[in-house]
């Protein structure tokens, strides 16, 4: 544990520093340029781009949370179990639908910029949170549901102080890897000019700038690993503060 | 009390209980036994509407059960079952806490009620009320079950095979402590059990079921005496019946004038405590005491005369 926790902090201190002040690594990518390419790329701050890439990843997992929730709670719901299929392949389609085309499609109705890959992520983001969700809430321990009835809570106060608290940490991880997928996926954004790490990226490869490449894929890569390590520990703790052991999570 | 009229539960074509009436007295313990699947739970179930009847009525009191939000009324019922269903992210304060938060009772009266509980559980407040369910032994799980479906003070507590996973010895304590909490608050007590023995033992009376149907319902003597089918009487098991029934009484109301040789037996002990010690000790008569003082004997004789049906 110990190592591991001084790993990921030297990691963020190294992508801060590199965000912050890029220049000081121009030895280190300048060995990867050729013919006078600049080393560090030179269209726009890496930190105002990372910045965007992290708020529109947030703002697609966050509404992709609330809607996979919510939508998760409805149909465990009694009255909701006649849904339960109709959403299943709803989220599922969703998932199989590569983000490239959500975006090509999403262009002629939203146009080009942030827009269409929000909803991209927010699309992509929902399945592996309702999954989980439903996951979380049907697999309660039996009797701690009859429990929850049979002394008088009413469905709200069920779903509110039994069900969603200890399905959490099962929530948690679909949120988890809806993140990091969205982290990824968000890159692809650029070819509909989102401001993402993506523009780093494609400028590299339309220069043939390794350095430029690498710097892209090395930012959104150490986010991924930071944030999805975050997410991991807040669920550990969350597991052992609700007093369950650890239940199977995708 | 509790009037149980007439009801009756089928799952589509399935009737699972079947035209089910007896009445519960005020403070007895009624036993409701029978094999798995015979539809003991179903039963229970209903009567905190847990499971809604097809036909036929639950009266509380004289009140129609279906006269209250379903919720309301489980809160005024206890309601402990098997595997004690505590919630596993509430400390076990919290625990015994739920239904009296529910019904909105102030903090220091809750808190106070909570500890009350503990202590009459024999688990140390300071020690166990903020531990987890998990960090409890599965004997003190299960009384922390049965502390948080007491704690509002319930009139009535319905029990599903409440001890069925414990071990005997703890087993049996947890008997006792319940019969010792039952005579002080005066409790309703419908208990399920699949074992005849523990029916025999803790209750007032005894329901027997089958196939959804209510065989016999009756105090324990007529049932191990007077079983009203072949399959009650299976249940009690013929070749146990004279020691089912001794076991039933305690020496103090057979104590005759005398005295007798050897060790003295205390006069709360059952008459099959009593019959196992005259045989094994070889002697014809024992002596009786009440707090270390001999009052009198009791006999061979007598014990064979009341293991027999009257
Ligand atoms: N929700 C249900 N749907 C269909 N059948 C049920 C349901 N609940 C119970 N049963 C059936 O009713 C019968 C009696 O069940 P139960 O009351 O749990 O019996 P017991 O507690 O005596 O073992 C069983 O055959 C069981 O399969
Ligand atoms: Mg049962």
């Amino acid at each position: 544990m110990r190592p591991g926790i001084i790993v990921r902090l030297i990691a963020f201190a190294v992508l801060l520093t590199f965000l912050i002040a890029p220049d000081l690594f121009e030895p280190f990518f300048g060995m990867l340029t050729k013919n006078g390419q600049p080393a560090i790329y030179n269209q726009g701050s890496l930190l105002d781009l990372t910045l965007n890439h992290l708020a529109i990843v947030f703002a697609a997992t966050f509404a992709a949370t609330l809607i996979a929730v919510s939508l998760a709670i409805l149909v465990t719901r009694p009255f909701g179990v006649e849904f339960l299929p109709l959403s299943r392949s709803l989220a599922n389609i969703g998932q199989t639908f590569p983000p490239v085309a959500v975006l090509a499609l999403a262009v002629p109705v939203l146009g080009f910029g942030t827009a269409p890959t929000l909803v991209a992520l927010f699309l992509y983001g929902l399945l592996p949170i309702f999954e989980n969700t439903l996951t979380g809430l049907v697999n309660l321990p039996g009797t701690v549901a009859e429990a929850a009835k049979g002394v008088g809570m009413t469905w709200a106060q069920r779903l509110f102080k039994i069900e969603l608290p200890l399905a959490l940490p099962v929530i948690l991880a679909g949120v988890r890897l809806s993140t990091v997928i969205s982290l990824a996926t968000a890159t692809i954004g650029s070819t509909v000019a989102a401001r993402t790490l993506g523009e780093v990226i494609i400028a590299g490869l339309t220069s043939n700038n390794t350095a430029f490449v690498l710097q892209g894929g090395l930012i959104v890569g150490v986010l991924a690993v930071l944030i999805y390590d975050s997410l991991a520990a807040l669920e550990r703790w969350l597991m052992a503060r609700t007093g369950q052991a650890k239940r199977a999570a995708a | 009390m509790i009037e149980i009229d007439a009801i009756t539960k089928s799952y589509d074509q399935t009737v699972v209980v079947d035209h089910v009436t007896l009445t519960i007295e005020p403070s007895s313990v009624c036993a409701v036994v029978g094999t798995s699947g015979s539809g003991k739970t179903t039963l229970l179930r209903m009567i905190n509407r847990l499971v809604e009847p097809t036909s036929g009525a639950i009266r509380i009191d004289g009140e129609d059960t279906r006269n209250t939000h379903a919720y309301e009324l489980r809160r005024k019922i206890g309601y402990a079952i098997q595997g004690h269903g505590l919630f596993p992210h509430r400390s076990v304060g919290q625990n015994i806490a739920t239904v009296p938060k529910l019904l909105g009772w102030d903090k220091d009266k809750t808190r106070a009620r909570v500890t009350e509980l503990l202590e009459l559980f024999q688990l140390d407040p300071a020690q166990f009320r903020d531990r987890l369910p998990r960090e409890l032994s599965g004997g003190q799980q299960q009384r922390v079950g049965v502390a948080r479906a007491l704690a509002a003070k319930p009139n009535i507590l319905l029990m599903d095979e409440p001890f069925g996973a414990l071990d005997p010895v703890i087993r049996s304590k947890a008997q006792e402590d319940l019969l010792t909490i039952q005579r002080q608050f005066e409790t309703t007590i419908v208990l399920v059990t699949h074992d005849m023995e523990e029916a025999i033992h803790l209750g007032d009376k005894i329901a027997v079921m089958d196939e959804g149907k209510l065989l016999q319902f009756a105090s324990p003597q007529q049932i191990i005496s007077k079983p009203a089918t072949p399959f009650v009487a299976e249940l009690i098991g013929t070749g146990e019946r004279p020691f089912k029934l001794l076991s039933l009484a305690r020496v103090g109301k057979f104590v005759e004038p005398g005295s007798a040789e050897g060790d003295p037996i205390d006069i709360s002990a059952t008459l099959r405590d009593a019959y196992a010690e005259l045989l094994w000790s070889g002697r014809a008569a024992l002596p009786v005491s009440e707090k270390g003082q001999v009052i009198g004997k009791i006999t061979l004789d007598q014990l064979s005369s009341h293991a027999r049906p009257q």
